[in-house]
């Protein structure tokens, strides 16, 4: 036995993966700084196969990192600017405490900055892979974007968010690239289908924020930096895509300067620019017009592989998703000045539909509300008393449902002042099993072109129905009874003489009986099952049991608040009737 | 000096009624008046100049003022006023030359100081006829006056100028106020100046402007300082140059202007595409919200007061949602969420903090788990259906018996009685009390003897039923009559007695009476041989008997733990013990020990021998039943974990592939267990039916199981003092 000893820990995967301060320390950086780094780099600890082995045989709890991930880090540019930005600030805190204002003057006009391009580069090296990861960039952007412009971080960074998701929202109707829209109580959810990619943000409600305490807002200031660059070369990328201007310009004001002045970069450095493009009003104008000739449609070409069933499937989602695209198409909005704006406006011209509000709302109204052509008025009060002939009066929750249908739903039911239905989610898809709210099932039937039926009808149909078969029931019950009477008569009275009645033949089911012995086989082989797959059977069992009581409970909770609804209903009925 | 000291005179007497009606509002201002000094107006009465040219020498002046002759309450009055705006009163104090003449109200040289009291509160003087003294020193009377509410009542109602009337405390006067006092008074009320001619917004005039005027504001000649160059300044500059020269101060970089953003993927080269890309663990998307975080969800979805509760009193990371589905009937009602900035932040943190691990989900179809077996159809025949109850026993039955022809079954209950059944009919046949619970009872599996042994309390009776064939009973009752004692007494571990008298009419024919306690009793294969088991820790636990020879022996030397079950091999001279957690198997002829089993149970409770006697089960209270292969292992080839309670009993067919076990449970559980043969092939267990009908009473279930010889029927005994045939 030769060589030299074997020391514990030199090889295998206590090498690969290096603890949180070792890797602070060899990368010399404050904690705050690592973080950062970490956070614009899209670093993350990993959390190895066996920890103790990693961590020398110790069971504390400790954050790892890749070794790899941390070396790639040591030839970042950034560290040096973080650390020349360090001695940057030790400099104006020098020059400042000696009043030295020439100084201060110098090195504020030298200030180090630095760029993340690279960065995002390395991150995303091509552009699918950076819309694919645009959800909490928006999301992001979308919160800063509704910030005060007070305190809690730079007034840049919001304004420069609210631009971006202005330049975003602005791609997304000049692309209709919106599918699926919710409001939740949290926000407002938006799905679009980016470049092929299913891209969800979340924007809050246009309401003040109470600034929590227990929030940090250096890293969430940290993230946003990265994902404001991120956001913006992703725009500026999509809107090269349809041939837009990038920094947008509406399309009135395109044809008159056709060629940006040299002294005017941005058109949006004009604050009335910024208003009226995010009022979400006006298109935006295409560096080369469109040519309708153009746009000719895509000759389809079969994919291998693929059934006739699956392709004409294939057709048929296009066809409907062509059809959303123009499901507002020549109808004209007016929202009045209670509905949120923007993201009406926002929804109503992803479709296709031209929208307006008053002149003192916001910038940017295109009609007035004595319009005779507008066919729909989004009003949020419980009654409205001038009402014009030729419109509906419908609530905003008819727009967002519409787009989720599909299909411009009946207004009836968001009239004024009328009880909603539910708002539903469209990110769920129900799979056999799951339990399907009654609206969501009549939406589908509604989505398949089947008519609704006439409801009132029915109701009462059903009501006469009911009330037939609860007759019915109780004669059953009298029968019973009955039979329950003769029996507890026999059972006491003595006197009845005793008589053999003619037995009854047992009827076998044997359907039921073939049941029963597959059950039982089933439950046997179940017991001679292994210990660990007994387990794991177990658990997929409990899972699935699980989830059949929580659709139970749902049916039963719906089915118990329908009763009471309808016993209402018959209620108010009666008391009119009388 | 005198119009800034004529305009304060000036203002004294309005000052001095205002101070009064605010005594008449409370006499709280009171205590903070004696807070200052009494003495202040006493000591200098000179120090007008100072106070006035002071504007924060507010308070001085006031008491100045009073030692000049006012009355002390007009002091809080001036506080009050200065209290307003102190710029106001000093800009009353610089108000120019007073209009008329200042001297008009002024009374201080005659009445002022009526009271020599000085600043005290005046409540000292509430209990004395007198208010103070004049300068002469005087007592002052006040007014003989004892107004009643009554009085003042009417006063209120008859005096016009009531409302105008204050009460001056230092004298106890009435004083009525006068049109310009109250005019005052109101000005002050409603923050104005106390005097009608100030402008307070007199235009200013700025003397020090940026503007050169001709004529100069000072006459002051220059300095020589701006004549000669100035060396500090030639130093720096000099330290600049030297700096420039040196490099140490660079020009200004030109700004770069680069866009800020551009086409980033315009070159997409796939190199750029490092290893790092394929190694990365993309974050995972936050999941899509549901129906039930609808601003206005469907009605199922929203919690009930108790789950409300529940979700409130839950710590939050154990919450199912992070939220309570809320409704709002209309959009104008949803407020905004005050979680959002947290779950943004929340996210972050997950996205830099977070470790990431790809898992694999286990995306199996239960039912691929489930083993394939073959179908019990096919393994019949096996007992299925419960088809008699033998029915007697007041007690537990604890063991049973059949016997070899299988026509008859014995049964031992704790009621103290051995019961014979007769198989077909559930009839009990005899019974025999015997003196104590019945813990064990065989039938001897010779076919041609009639024999049964029971084991009560401290000794093994051998029985003979005297049922089914006459000849078979005489044949039996011969061979142990045929016993010749042996010339030399050989010393035993037990005693040989023959029963007598009535014992003997009900069938005992010969008992075998041991130390201590017994626990088990078990035949030999021919049926001459019987083994027990005592209730006891020491070598003589187990002793093999010779029923033919009344001859007993202990054949171990030495105890090994505490014997549970021991049982003869079916065909070959082997002896199976089982203690606590092992199986020793022994070897009868040469003496020794061949094998020893690890059950891998806390605690044995019963075992038999496969009629081809290479595999064994053992049922153990921890509710496992291990099934030996002895020509493989000495460790269970199968641990089953069937039945929820402890087994108590288990046996294996004499024919049939067939084994059971019965479980305090309740149930009894027939298996399918063929073994072949070849030696290669694995024996085939499969569990074919649970059989229930047992009722569970005291925590026991079944006691004890027992098959037909020749028939597919099992016999199961209960604590429900039942017997049961399942064919």
């Amino acid at each position: 036995m030769g060589g030299l000893e074997k020391k514990k820990y030199e090889r295998g995967s206590a090498t690969n993966y290096i603890t949180r301060n070792k890797a602070r320390k060899k990368l010399q950086l404050s904690l705050a700084d690592f973080r950062r780094l970490c956070i614009l780099k899209g670093i993350y600890p990993h959390e190895p196969k066996h920890k103790k082995k990693v961590n020398k045989g110790s069971t504390a709890a400790r954050t790892f990192y890749l070794l790899k991930d941390i070396k790639f880090l040591l030839h970042e540019p950034i560290v040096s600017k973080f650390r020349e930005y360090k001695v940057f600030v030790r400099k104006l805190r020098k020059a400042y405490g000696k009043s030295e204002w020439n100084t201060v003057e110098r090195l504020k006009d030298n200030k180090p900055g630095y760029r993340l391009d690279h960065i995002v580069k390395e991150r995303y090296p091509t552009f699918i892979d950076a819309v694919r990861d645009l959800d909490d960039a928006l999301s992001m952007c979308f919160l800063f974007a509704t910030f005060p412009r007070t305190g809690k971080c730079h007034v840049q960074t919001i304004q420069l968010c609210r631009r971006l998701t202005v330049e975003f929202l602005n791609y997304v109707i000049a692309s209709r690239a919106l599918r699926k829209v919710f409001l939740s109580i949290k926000g407002i959810y938006y799905q679009a289908e980016v470049m092929g990619q299913l891209v969800t943000w979340i924007a809050p409600y246009a309401f003040a924020h109470n600034h929590p305490t227990d929030v940090d807002y250096r890293v969430m200031a940290t993230f946003t930096e990265f994902y404001t660059t991120l956001l913006g070369f992703v725009n500026f990328r999509l809107y090269q895509s349809l041939n837009l201007h990038y920094p947008p310009k509406i399309e009135g004001q395109a044809a008159v300067e056709l060629k940006p002045e040299e002294g005017e970069p941005y058109a949006l450095d004009s604050e009335s620019y910024m208003e009226k493009l995010s009022a979400l009003s006006a298109s935006l104008a295409r560096v080369v017009a469109p040519n309708p000739e153009d746009e000719a449609e895509v000759d389809d070409f079969p994919v291998e592989g693929e059934s006739t069933e699956q392709e004409e499937a294939r057709q048929k989602e296009q066809e409907a998703l062509e059809k959303q695209k123009k499901l507002f198409e020549g109808l004209r909005f007016f929202l009045n000045r209670e509905v949120p704006r923007e993201p009406l406006a926002f929804v109503i011209r992803c479709f296709g539909g031209k929208v307006s509000w008053d002149k003192s709302v916001c910038i940017g109204a295109t009609f007035d509300v004595t319009d005779p052509a507008i066919t729909h008025q989004i009003v949020d009060r419980p009654n409205i008393e001038k009402q014009v002939i030729g419109r509906y009066y419908v609530q905003p929750q008819w727009v967002f449902d519409s787009v989720n249908a599909r299909l411009c739903l009946p207004v009836a039911d968001y009239f004024v002042g009328v009880l909603l239905p539910p708002h539903l989610s469209p990110f769920v898809a129900e799979k056999d099993g799951d339990y399907i709210p009654p609206e969501k099932i009549k939406l589908l039937a509604l989505q398949r072109g089947e008519e609704p039926e006439e409801e009132r009808e029915e109701e009462e149909e059903e009501e006469d129905a009911t009330e037939g078969s609860e007759v019915e029931e109780d004669s059953d019950e009298d029968d019973e009874s009955q039979l329950k009477k003769m029996e507890a008569q026999r059972s006491q009275g003595k006197n009845l003489p005793v008589k053999v009645t003619a037995g009854k033949v047992l009827k076998e089911d044997k359907q039921r009986l073939v049941q029963e012995q597959l059950s039982e086989e089933k439950r046997l082989a179940i017991m001679m099952m292994k210990k660990r797959e007994k387990y794991l059977y177990q658990k997929i069992m409990f899972g699935k049991k699980r989830k059949i009581r929580e659709a139970n409970k749902l049916a039963e909770k719906r089915k118990a608040h329908d009763a009471v609804a309808k016993s209402e209903k018959k209620k108010n009925k009666k008391a009119r009737c009388e | 000096m005198k119009p800034g000291g004529g305009g304060e005179g000036s203002s004294q007497q309005p000052l001095f009624s205002a101070g009064a009606l605010e005594e008449q509002d409370g006499a709280s201002d009171d205590l903070t008046d004696s807070e200052e000094s009494i003495f202040s107006g006493l000591e200098d009465s000179g120090s007008d100049s100072v106070t006035e040219e002071e504007e924060e020498d507010d308070y001085d002046s006031g008491a100045e003022e009073k030692s000049e002759g006012m009355l002390g309450a007009g002091r809080t009055a001036e506080k009050e006023f200065q209290s307003c705006g102190k710029k106001e009163g000093t800009a009353a104090d610089q108000q120019g030359p007073p209009l008329g003449n200042e001297y008009d109200e002024d009374s201080s040289d005659e009445e002022d100081i009526r009271n020599t009291v000085g600043n005290i509160p005046m409540e000292w003087y509430q209990d004395f006829p007198h208010i103070g003294y004049n300068l002469d020193g005087k007592k002052i009377f006040k007014p003989i006056r004892n107004k009643d509410e009554l009085d003042k009542f009417l006063e209120k109602m008859e005096n016009p100028d009531y409302w105008r009337t204050v009460q001056d405390k230092m004298t106890g006067v009435d004083v009525k106020l006068t049109d310009e006092q109250v005019e005052l008074v109101n000005r002050l009320q409603k923050g104005q100046f106390g005097d009608v001619n100030f402008n307070p917004y007199e235009p200013a005039v700025d003397f020090f402007s940026s503007q050169v005027m001709i004529h100069p504001v000072t006459n002051r000649p220059a300095d020589k300082r701006s004549f000669i160059p100035s060396l500090i300044e030639k130093e720096k500059v000099s330290r600049l140059v030297h700096a420039i020269k040196m490099g140490w101060i660079k020009p200004r970089k030109p700004k770069e202007e680069t866009p800020s953003f551009y086409d980033l993927w315009a070159q997409e080269d796939p190199t750029s595409i490092l290893g790092r890309h394929k190694m990365h663990v993309p974050a995972p998307k936050l999941p899509l919200p549901g129906h039930e975080q609808s601003y206005n969800p469907p009605p199922e979805y929203l919690p009930t007061e108790e789950e409300k509760l529940a979700w409130e009193q839950q710590e939050p990371p154990e919450r199912k949602l992070n939220f309570l589905p809320q409704r709002y009937d209309c959009l104008r009602r949803v407020p905004a969420y005050p979680r959002f900035i947290h779950e943004r932040f929340e996210r972050c943190l997950d996205l830099y903090l977070c470790p990431r691990q790809r898992k694999m989900r286990v995306n199996v179809d239960p039912e691929d788990l489930i083993p394939r077996l073959p179908k019990p159809q096919d393994l019949q025949p096996f007992p299925t259906v419960q088809s008699l109850v033998y029915r007697g026993h007041t007690g537990p039955v604890r063991c049973l018996s059949v016997s070899p022809s299988g026509q008859w079954l014995v049964s031992g209950s704790d009621d103290g009685a051995v019961k014979f059944w007769e198989v077909c009919t559930g009839r009990c046949l005899k019974t025999l009390p015997v003196q104590g619970v019945v813990k064990s009872v065989a039938w001897n599996p010779s076919p041609t003897l009639c024999l049964v042994a029971v084991a009560v309390e401290q000794s093994v009776l051998l029985v003979n039923p005297g049922l089914g064939d006459k000849l078979l009973c005489g044949a039996t009752d011969q061979l142990l009559d045929a016993f010749v004692p042996p010339e030399e007494q050989r010393p035993q571990p037990v005693t040989w007695e023959e029963a007598a008298g009535e014992e003997h009419s009900q069938g005992v024919r010969l008992l075998v009476r041991h130390e201590k306690p017994l626990k088990q009793v078990t035949w030999h294969r021919k049926g001459d041989y019987f083994a027990s088991v005592v209730l006891d820790n020491s070598h003589l636990q187990v002793l093999i008997h010779q029923a033919s020879k009344r001859w007993s022996q202990a054949p171990f030397r030495k105890s090994k733990g505490q014997v549970q079950q021991v049982l003869f091999h079916p065909l070959r001279p082997f002896f199976f013990v089982a203690t606590q957690r092992f199986v020793r198997v022994y070897n009868l002829l040469k003496q020794e020990l061949t094998k020893k089993l690890l059950t891998n149970c806390k605690w044995v409770s019963s075992m038999a021998v496969h009629p081809g006697g290479d595999n064994l089960i053992c049922g153990s209270y921890d509710s496992k039943l291990a099934w030996f292969d002895l020509d493989l292992s000495t460790k269970p080839y199968r641990v089953l974990r069937h039945h929820k309670a402890a087994l108590r009993a288990v046996a294996f067919h004499p024919h049939y592939p067939l084994f059971a076990s019965g479980s305090d449970d309740g149930s009894v559980i027939v298996c399918h267990g063929m073994v072949y043969n070849d030696l290669l092939q694995n024996p085939l267990i499969v569990p074919v039916k649970v059989l229930k009908g047992h009722a569970r009473t005291h925590n026991l279930g079944v006691l004890d199981v027992a098959f037909h010889p020749s028939q597919p029927w099992l016999f199961s005994a209960g604590a429900d003092a039942t017997i049961r045939l399942f064919t």
